[in-house]
């Protein structure tokens, strides 16, 4: 295979499977910030504490890593709803700035709460076997986390494409998002959708969290490092799209890919000027609206 | 004043009245002066915290800065330590790179560099809103610091421009360990800018602002340069918060690329808030309380004192949305300006 | 007049009473106790702390007071404001700790200026010793790994080409250029260097790594913080079966930190580093400190290059202490009684360079190996004798100012 043509597979391949991760994170703080217009900081967080159990419940329990992921991504879930319907409701019409600040103090306690629990020593987990060695294609071989990485992506694309376009708790969503009023003028309640809805969107960023200590380590200031992360391609994809994260994780994703591979000096720049372009010209982001 | 405005005497004993108000606004109040006070008190009483106390007046600065845009503008950003960061490093680069120290020009430098980043960059962001507006604003912080990091060899990187050597003030006063003559330094410098503020928040066009703040629909409506006015004030938050920055760099001899850090952003807004917004003394009360703090608990344990400064946060919104100067007015004392007033 | 003469007399016996007491010396220590950086921090502390409770039997009369302090985020700010206040408020005579380069360079001429001496565990940018002459530095310098590597890898690993790659700040540029200097000068070849974005985020390797195994070197010198970067560096090079590639991974002993060997798996075996320490270095000093490290904080707990350099540290100005009876206060003396100590500790025999103030070491070339107990380890291939910093001595860039 010509060369350049090998790169090109190769930032494909990565970038794909750094999208996916940024997808399967953010993809619930968009639909919540969509949704409920609330400006979730604490997002981060949420993903932070999906990591923490998935360590633990892999190292002290000796649970496999994938049953982890999910046992994690339905805990953390659950418990976010008291944070939704006793916390984040009462700030629903409630500034952006206040939303912002109370869910930078929540993310305070909680990395000052995981700190104080497992220290500040960065964590791993212990991967099947099956997941840690290479695939080979002949002209280049391809990690197995990352191939993983990418099926659960795209696996999930599916499902919650699904639900959103075909079910009917999808389209009331959608109906919420689009016109809260008038969804609730139709009966739709709106007060439980957005449990409903807060709830996945959190047990989804457990599991990017959980996914993301095999890439980056997991250490207490996760919840704010990554968080520029998240808000970015929520912001580019535009709020309370499914589509609009989707595109916004693969274009960053492989940007930025692109961007070590060849211009490695740049360091993070194009993530950032990438955000910048799209902002100016569509400030609601790809598919967002005004 | 148009002929027939002229005529009418309703028109004119308004716009009278709203003359005086803004005049009687400009005359000092006397719990003014506390504040002032008290900071010239603790260089008596404490003598050797004077390191401390001008870092701490560094950020009362930062803090007024960025109340003028949040507080009065309500321009809400999270790249505000961008301006700080050029600032400060206007003066680094001016003593390592020009071999050029005297302070208080180097003071009037950093104004204009971070004056004229924040003209540039306000022009083109301050069209935008919301998430937007925030994501742009770091997105713009960042890439300034990447690019210092990208030419490191001219801005040494995140390990600086070291031994930074100030002429000494005014060519007599040399700066000591214990840092006495830098907080009077500080000190005098922040009285400056601080009335400058001050002047313009009573300003007609400080009340402009604060129209857009609360209503930027009718501000258009009535034909107010809503644009140009958000502008104007960003380049002036821009410029005070690169004075204090120039101070940092000052103060400690030393400038890294951290300056622009989104840590600086977001703590000298929590600092602002737990103060109070739109009261001027807000940055005051916010900076003191929050460094105090921070001092004291990181020395028990620095774990708590994140996670006291985060349940102050939570608390902060739930019940004291309008920061502590909020809690005192609501207990009658009063720090506000012009609101508390009689009406003619 | 008698009254006065009766003063007088309790006055001087008094006095005379007064200089037979014990001293207490009180030294600040600056370490990074929160932040993501407190896990760097904890390993010096201990390390500080394990050895005074251990000797503090030896300065007697005499005593020390540890004043801890927070040093901060590695801007150097917090660290200058914190520090000045441990010499202008808690009057201490020596300040030691500093994790991180800014740290130390924001305080040169403050120390300078109270004439202070500044012991660094740590921070390890090149010519941090010449800003003050009131510097000495305990730990290391990125030349003390990068440069003796360089010929090393030419020499004994067979590498003709190399790629370097870096976190993107100035350790990570000190120690490849240190490698580099080395390398060239044995006759090898520097393929590519890669910068691997700032300290702050760990990145996703694979497109550093994936671009160098493109390019096919002999050798990959790898620079990263010490830390969850460390994880995620192993780990990356071992998805992408560089090793079966043919491309081995070298560096500085910040690749392998004993904290965090166990969790790197297979992918580890056979990188070969340069360092001063490694938890299994066979010697008597280093053999009782793992007991003690043990005995104190578990089984479960490492040493590790930090520790020992705070090990020796504590070590260093103890012994100062005792060779100036405890009388502290002039610091250029303490500098000069400094100057010249040597000892054998955890790292073999450790020395402070009269001329620079800095420390010469002995480097080791040490290889990752699965022990018979089926845990990580290093053993040592070779050792380079009393290396000194050489960018001071070939005064390169800063280091000749």
């Amino acid at each position: 295979m010509p060369h350049f043509a090998i790169i090109a597979v190769s930032i494909l391949f990565d970038g794909l499977a750094y999208a996916m991760f940024l997808f399967i994170t953010s993809v619930g703080l968009s639909v919540t910030m969509g949704l409920m217009n609330f400006v979730n900081l604490a997002h981060g967080a949420f993903a932070m504490a999906g990591g923490y159990i998935v360590v633990t419940l892999t190292r002290a329990f000796g649970i496999d890593f994938v049953p982890s992921l999910l046992i994690a991504s339905v805990l953390v879930g659950i418990i976010s709803i008291p944070f939704e319907r006793y916390l984040y409701r009462r700030l629903y019409k409630a500034t952006d700035l206040e939303q912002v600040l109370l869910t930078i103090g929540l993310a305070f306690m909680s990395i000052a709460t995981f700190t104080y629990f497992y220290g500040p020593i960065p964590k791993s987990v212990p991967l099947p076997h099956w997941l840690e060695g290479d695939i080979n294609l002949g002209f280049r071989s391809f990690p197995s986390y990352r191939a993983f990485l990418i099926a659960v992506g795209l696996f999930l694309i599916a499902v919650l494409w699904y639900v959103f376009e075909k079910t009917n708790i999808g389209a009331k969503i959608r109906a919420a998002v689009d016109n809260r009023r008038m969804a609730e003028s139709v009966g739709i309640n709106v007060d439980r959708l957005f449990t409903l809805t807060f709830a996945v969107g959190s047990g989804l960023a457990a599991l990017g969290g959980g996914l993301a200590i095999q890439l980056f380590g997991l250490s207490p200031s996760f919840a704010v490092i990554y968080l520029v992360l998240f808000l970015i391609v929520v912001a580019v994809g535009g709020l309370g799209s499914l589509k609009g994260t989707l595109l916004a994780a693969l274009v960053l994703g492989i940007v930025d890919t692109a961007g070590k591979y060849l211009y490695a000096d740049a360091g993070g720049f194009f993530i950032y000027a990438i955000t910048v372009l799209v902002l100016l010209v569509k400030p609601a982001g790809f598919y967002g609206r005004e | 004043m148009a002929a027939s405005e002229g005529k009418n005497p309703a028109r004119i004993e308004a716009r009278e009245r709203g003359a005086a108000y803004l005049v009687r606004r400009h005359r000092f109040q006397w719990p003014e002066a506390v504040p002032w006070l008290l900071a010239i008190a603790a260089f008596f009483l404490l003598p050797d915290r004077m390191t401390f106390g001008g870092q701490v007046l560094i950020w009362v600065m930062f803090a007024l800065s960025l109340d003028l845009i949040l507080g009065y503008a309500g321009i809400v950003t999270l790249g505000h330590a961008a301006f700080f960061g050029i600032g400060a490093y206007t003066v680094g680069m001016l003593i390592a790179r020009l071999g050029w120290s005297e302070p208080i020009s180097s003071l009037f430098a950093a104004a204009v560099m971070a004056a004229l980043v924040g003209f540039i960059s306000g022009w083109f962001l301050l069209r935008y809103r919301g998430l937007t507006l925030l994501m742009l604003t770091l997105a713009t912080a960042i890439m300034l610091q990447e690019t210092g990091n990208l030419r490191s060899d001219i801005s040494g990187g995140y390990d600086g421009l070291p031994g930074l050597v100030i002429s000494p003030l005014f060519g007599k006063f040399d700066y000591d360990l214990y840092g006495h003559v830098n907080y009077l330094y500080v000190l005098g410098v922040l009285a400056v800018v601080f009335f400058f503020v001050r002047r313009i928040v009573y300003s007609p066009f400080g009340q402009a602002l604060t129209g857009i703040r609360e209503n930027v629909r009718r501000m258009h409506a009535i034909g107010s340069p809503v644009h140009r006015r958000l502008v104007t004030v960003y380049t002036i938050s821009a410029a005070i918060a690169g004075v204090a920055g120039a101070l940092f760099t000052q103060t400690n001899a030393y400038v890294t690329l951290t300056v622009f850090d989104f840590d600086n952003s977001a703590k000298v807004m929590v600092m602002l808030i737990l103060g109070g917004t739109g009261r001027l003394y807000g940055a005051f009360v916010g900076a003191v309380v929050y460094m105090v703090l921070e001092d004291y608990f990181s020395k028990l344990s620095p774990t708590f004192w994140q996670f006291g400064i985060g349940l102050l946060l939570v608390l902060a919104v739930l019940f004291a949305r309008r920061g502590l100067l909020g809690l005192l007015e609501q207990a009658g004392i009063g720090f506000a300006k012009g609101n508390k007033r009689k009406k003619p | 007049m008698k009254f006065m003469n009766w003063l007088g007399c309790a006055a001087l016996a008094l006095s005379v009473g007064g200089t037979a007491q014990a001293e207490t010396v009180k030294i600040g220590v600056v370490l990074p106790f929160s932040g993501a950086n407190a896990d760097l921090g904890h390993q010096i502390d201990k390390a500080f702390d394990l050895y005074v409770k251990l000797h503090a039997k030896d300065l007697l009369p005499n005593k020390v007071e540890i004043i801890k302090r927070d040093e901060g985020p590695p801007t150097g700010a917090v660290a200058k404001t914190v520090t000045t206040e441990l010499i202008t408020n808690d009057k201490v005579q020596l300040v030691t700790g500093f994790v991180f380069s800014p740290s130390a360079i924001a305080l040169a001429p403050t120390i300078t200026q109270a004439k202070v001496p500044m012991v660094i565990a740590n921070a390890g940018t090149a010519w941090i010793t010449n800003l003050s002459p009131y510097i000495v530095r305990l730990s290391f310098s990125m030349w003390h790994h990068g440069y003796p590597m360089g010929a090393y890898a030419y020499d004994k690993i067979g590498c003709k080409t190399a790629a370097l790659a870096y976190t993107d700040f100035p350790p990570g540029k000190d120690s490849t250029e240190a490698f580099k200097t080395g390398f060239e000068k044995a006759g090898g070849k520097i393929v590519d260097s890669i910068p691997m974005g700032s300290p702050v985020q760990v990145p996703d390797f694979t497109p550093f790594f994936q671009k160098v195994k493109d390019e096919k070197p002999d050798c990959m010198y790898v620079f990263i913080p010490s830390g969850a970067h460390a994880t995620g560096v192993m780990k990356a090079y071992g998805e992408l079966g560089m090793r079966k590639a043919g491309v081995k991974l070298i560096g500085p002993m910040d690749l392998v930190p004993d904290n965090k060997l166990q969790d790197m798996g297979d992918a580890a075996i056979g990188t070969i580093v340069m360092g001063n320490y490694a938890v299994d270095l066979n010697n008597p000093q280093n053999k009782a400190f793992n007991e003690e490290w043990h005995k104190a904080y578990g089984k479960d707990s490492y040493p590790d290059f930090m520790s020992a350099a705070g090990w020796d540290t504590m070590h260093a100005i103890f012994d100062t202490i005792k060779k100036l009876n405890g009388n502290l206060s002039d610091g250029a003396k303490v500098v000069d009684a400094m100057k010249g100590w040597s000892a054998n500790g955890p790292r073999g025999h450790v020395m402070i360079d009269p001329a620079t103030r800095d420390i010469v070491q002995d480097e080791n070339a040490m290889e990752v190996y699965r022990k018979a107990d089926g845990k990580l380890g290093e053993k040592v291939l070779d050792t380079t004798k009393a290396v000194k910093d050489e960018c001071k001595v070939l005064k390169v860039g800063r280091c000749g100012s």
